[in-house]
């Protein structure tokens, strides 16, 4: 069972077998306890506090209300990095998502070479969010690159990729892309998981491929669609490295790069504005919440529990 | 896996025809034809790995391209897009090594020793908590295990600014404690949620058989489930480790100075330091870098897949 599955129907687990371990449970989870109130909880408050003040690490916070969270959106910057993120976010995880889907409907079970093609294809995941792969993707998207010294094998002039403003996200977008392989094993333990004797009675009824896809294997996935969603849109949120190796730090060409979580970095720790970098913290835990708020409000309507 | 040879039907594939006599009518002129039938499954068959292997080859090129050019003179790198180097280079690799402050080794040991106290802290730590939730009763359990489940999904932001002022209060900037600590505190709360379920899974006679010999639960705890638990170990060892070698933002912000950097810190110096004009040796310490994870992947593989499979995050 995945996290989100078990975060939807907590209600009704646990047994209730009211013996208690008070003491032992104390003991076994102090270590989480003390983590939860030191490296969690207890920062997430003080964060909180601080986006309402001015703090530059130096002197004392200064208390400033909301602010900080006004200036937000005043500030041209911070509404550029709004509008790039959510261009990748939207663009880029439907497409990831569709990717891993399709490639995971090809590779059926009891397939020849399964194993090795899920590998081959999961190996980009493991490695896409490292800094190696951003090194590598800023020299294959360059002037002289690797994309522009196949285009010119085809008679096409190509041009600096990640140098302009227009296809700089792009090729950040297609990174993340690349890294559909984590969704694709989630779809393919999904498919997994539907039985086959569906399918049995469904060629016995006479149901063609395509109708068995749309009213077996479609609604079935569902859950597993939704999951993939969420984890991965939570996930795009939050990319950092790409965009910050790849443009070398800022944002640019013309901020055209400027994630979201970049400009926290560079407001907070770049112009130690840790009051407003907090507020966009919060900012974007608000976003992040929201979204996923919505989305399991909209999932009433299309993902399917069978159970 | 060559497709080429023989592409027999698979057991279990609906598209070929003929296969038991379940489908009576509806089932269009399959039995009429079933030799033409069999022969275009079996072409298709092949386009279809044809297509997948040709696929695998160009999600994997930009990979095996840079490990070519690891090995080529810079000037190659901007004009060969091909995969085979026409002599074999190593001044890459040695120039490259040697480029920063420190030799390259020096960033390597940082990173293993990272991963190494992160390694202990998140098997120790979350197979203790994970122990808790999966077979102790206790006050507020749900509500402690619901509040678990969120704190896998907070964003690292939220807290990233009071967390570096307590570490630097702390002195702790510019040493591995803020990265090692917090994994000793079970903050990767991933990992509790991975072995409650594995823990789930095994079965409760164990203990309870235990608990008649005098089993207390510490020791219920490291004689049955930790041994039982090899598979939730081994998956969480490997993530871990992944995940920390991989790490960049939380090392960018506790790690300033050169002789703590950890890899990818100091890949992203060499970068800023010699701008586009040094690919070959950027891309040999890529390579380097990169040479752990692959390891993980080709040993760990079959743990990645069950713990992405089961419990749903790379």
């Amino acid at each position: 069972m995945s996290v989100i599955q078990e975060l939807s129907r907590g209600k009704q687990a646990g047994a209730a077998r009211k013996k208690g371990d008070g003491r032992w449970a104390l003991l076994f989870l102090a270590p989480w306890f003390v983590g939860l109130a030191l490296i969690t909880a207890g920062p997430m408050g003080a964060s909180l506090w601080l986006s309402f003040t001015d703090y530059d690490l130096l002197s004392a916070p200064e208390w400033v209300g909301l602010e900080n969270y006004t200036r937000m959106f005043d500030d041209p910057r911070f509404l550029t990095s709004l509008g790039v993120t959510f261009t990748y976010v939207f663009v880029s995880v439907p497409l990831q998502l569709a990717a891993a889907l399709g490639l995971a409907l090809l590779l059926d079970k009891g397939m020849r070479g399964l194993a090795l093609y899920r590998s081959v294809y999961y190996l980009p995941s493991l490695l896409g969010g490292s800094v190696a792969i951003a090194i590598l993707w800023r020299q294959i998207f360059g002037a002289d690159g690797l994309v522009n010294q196949v285009l010119a094998l085809v008679g096409i002039q190509g041009q600096g990729w990640v140098s302009h403003p227009d296809y700089a996200l792009g090729t950040l977008m297609a990174l993340n892309v690349w890294t559909f392989g984590a969704p694709m094993v989630i779809f393919l333990a999904g498919l997994r998981q539907i039985p086959q004797m569906y399918y049995e009675a469904a060629s016995i009824d006479g149901a063609s491929r395509w109708r068995q896809f749309r009213s077996i294997t479609v609604p079935l996935l569902t859950p597993i669609i939704f999951f993939n969603l969420v984890l991965q849109l939570i996930e795009a949120f939050q990319s950092f490295t790409r965009a910050f190796v790849v443009s070398g730090g800022n944002g640019g060409p013309s901020d055209s790069t400027l994630l979201y979580t970049l400009y926290l970095y560079l407001k907070g720790f770049g112009s130690l504005d840790m009051g407003y970098a907090s507020a966009m913290a919060w900012f974007l835990l608000l976003i992040i919440g929201g979204m996923t708020v919505v989305n399991f409000l909209a999932s009433k309507y299309w993902v399917f529990y069978d159970d | 896996m060559r497709p080429s040879s023989d592409t027999a039907p698979r057991p279990g594939s609906r598209a070929t025809g003929g296969t038991g006599g379940t489908g009576p009518a509806g089932r269009r002129p399959a039995a009429v034809r079933p030799r033409g039938r069999r022969a275009r499954a079996r072409v298709g068959s092949v386009l279809k790995h044809v297509g997948l292997i040709a696929f695998g080859f160009v999600m994997l090129y930009p990979l095996l391209w840079m490990l070519a050019s690891s090995f080529k003179p810079n000037a190659l790198i901007f004009r060969e897009p091909g995969l085979i180097p026409t002599d074999i280079d190593l001044s890459n690799y040695t120039d490259g090594w040697n480029a920063l402050l420190h030799p390259f080794s020096h960033y390597l040991i940082n990173s293993a020793l990272v991963v190494l106290g992160s390694l202990l802290g998140n098997l120790l730590s979350c197979s203790l908590a994970a122990y808790a939730f999966a077979r102790l009763e206790f006050r507020g359990k749900r509500l402690w295990f619901a509040i678990m489940l969120m704190s896998i999904m907070l964003p690292i932001h939220v807290v990233i600014v009071p967390q570096y002022v307590l570490f630097s209060q702390l002195e702790w900037i510019n040493t591995f404690l803020p990265l090692i600590v917090p994994k000793l505190l079970a903050t990767d709360a991933f990992f509790i949620f991975l072995m409650v379920q594995f823990f789930r899974g095994i079965p409760r006679e164990l203990d309870e058989a235990a608990t008649l010999d005098g089993c207390n639960h510490l020791r219920i705890y490291l004689q049955i489930m930790l041994p039982l638990s090899m598979p939730a170990l081994a998956t969480t060892a490997i993530f871990t480790f992944i995940w920390t070698w991989n790490d960049f933002f939380s090392q960018l912000i506790f790690l300033t100075r050169p002789e703590m950097y950890t890899v990818p810190i100091a890949l992203r110096t060499f970068v800023d330091s010699t701008g586009e004009s040094s690919w070959g040796s950027l891309f040999a310490m890529s390579i380097v870098s990169l040479i752990p994870v692959f390891i993980a992947f080709l040993f760990g593989q079959k743990y990645l897949v069950k713990g992405i499979a089961t419990t749903g995050i790379k």
